[in-house]
């Protein structure tokens, strides 16, 4: 009998170890963060990263407009069905902010959700679309960011309840859900479409909302951009394939219309929390909104993903 | 004694057919609303060089935007929170003062596009910009997509 609770007790010892080392974080590999390290990063062109990326609207203060958007002094409240997520401070501010990070410490948040400390970040923050940037895009990013204002501004805790609190947990969801491989694959795709489905499936991160998710919060299977409901209140995050019932007889132009103007083909006009997105994409180049705009017609036609 | 009872009936169901008949007001706000999204394309698409300026056209547009402005807040009593496939979000109640400053706001940026008479392409340009940043800002917290 003893043996057995001893035998037992190995066994689950063994278990929880595997589980632990199967859960760690896991950083950048060396030598792509020595890559990384090596480019030169360019403010300008990190701008464009930067709208693409949708930083803003997590970063900035909550309701901030114009020039007050580059003040990234965190505060937006994310609400999910995990808890509510509150965008952290990622000022140039050397206490406050990311003043005192490395480019490698950068890097490892935003292609693999590790912090500098070495915990997982909570996937609230979309490395699990950002993983596909380039490295080139993470060095002008960065480099951007340190042009911005300094916000002496504490970040706030997330509002999340047991058991979804366990920061190691999420190694189990990583192990699941996270992978930077392409969301769709594309025959034949020309040079526009390819930098569509960067821009859409990188740092665009459409699908974090446009999306739907199962319990455990990874997108379901065959549904990209199928649509979802929406966690963030009521209502529905639309279905932004060719199959959308909203906008799929849009054309292209229509789309990256849109996207500059946030006028839809009847000039209805943007609303919810894609008025702020719109914004960003205003911010793109012509070229940039008509690429996204390809790679929307071209995707798989799915059913609306909340029904 | 008879014939009043028959003549009070006819008038009630006079009134029953005519309430009947009447449009819901989520009806009549989505109609309005569509109104002002006529208006907003004619006036984008002179912006836009796809058609020619026309300062009567401009002046009509406005002058739509701005009564549509004067009556859209009756169109969300109590009771119509739901149903004709309306988008209107709950905020619109929650939050009756941000919804009617939002719409006053509107109004305002409308009327002083309308005191301005624009009669060149700059001159729409100039109104264009300040009137339309009221549709994304009023969509975002009032508006609800439900499909």
């Amino acid at each position: 009998m003893k043996r057995a609770a001893i035998g037992l007790g190995v066994i689950v010892l063994a278990g929880a170890a595997a589980v632990y080392a199967l859960t760690a974080p896991q950083p950048v590999e060396a030598e792509r963060l020595s890559a990384i390290a090596a480019l030169e990063g360019d403010p300008a062109a990190g701008e464009t990263v930067f709208w693409a990326g949708g930083c803003a609207s997590c970063h900035s203060a909550p309701g901030a407009e114009g020039e007050a958007r580059l003040t990234l002094s965190g505060g937006v409240r994310l609400e999910s069905d995990f808890g509510t997520f509150v965008g952290p401070n990622i000022s140039p501010h050397p206490e406050a902010g990311i003043g005192g990070w490395e480019i490698d410490d950068f890097a490892n948040a935003m292609l693999a959700g590790v912090s500098p400390g070495g915990s997982h970040y909570y996937p609230a923050f979309p490395y699990g679309s950002y993983a596909r940037m380039s490295d080139q895009d993470i060095a002008d990013l960065f480099a951007f960011l340190k042009t911005l204002p300094e916000s002496e501004v504490a970040s706030l805790p997330h509002e999340i309840g047991f058991p979804f609190n366990i920061r190691r947990s999420l190694g189990g969801w990583k192990l699941l859900f996270f992978t930077d491989e392409p969301r769709v694959e594309l025959a034949d795709a020309d040079e526009q479409l390819m930098r569509g489905q960067y821009l859409v499936e990188g740092p665009g991160h459409c699908g974090e909302c446009h999306t739907p998710r199962n319990a455990i919060g990874g997108f379901v299977d065959g549904q990209w951009l199928a649509g979802a409901q929406n966690p963030d209140g009521d209502g529905v995050i639309p279905n932004i394939t060719p199959d959308s019932s909203s906008m799929g007889d849009w054309s292209a132009s229509d789309i990256a219309y849109y996207l500059e103007s946030g006028f839809t083909p009847d000039f209805d006009s943007v609303g919810g929390s894609m008025v702020d997105v719109q914004k960003n994409m205003a911010e793109l180049t012509a070229s940039d909104r008509e690429a996204i705009a390809a790679y929307l017609k071209a995707v798989p036609g799915r059913p609306n993903g909340w029904e | 004694m008879k014939l009043r009872i028959l003549f009070a009936a006819a008038v009630i169901g006079a009134a029953g057919i005519a309430t009947a008949t009447a449009a819901e007001p989520q009806e009549v706000r989505q109609e309005m609303m569509k109104k002002v999204g006529g208006a907003t394309g004619a006036m984008a698409k002179m912006v836009k060089g796809e058609a020619a300026f026309d300062a009567d056209a401009v002046m009509a547009a406005l002058t739509t935007m701005s009564e549509v402005a004067a009556d859209y807040g009756n169109q969300f009593p109590e009771g119509s929170e739901t149903g004709f496939k309306t988008e209107a979000a709950p905020a619109i109640w929650s939050d009756r003062a941000g919804f009617d400053a939002a719409l006053e706001k509107f109004k305002t940026d409308v009327d002083a596009g309308i005191a301005a008479a624009p009669a060149d392409l700059d001159g729409l340009k100039a109104v264009f910009g300040p009137i339309t940043k009221n549709c994304g800002a009023c969509h975002e917290d009032y508006r609800q997509k439900n499909s």
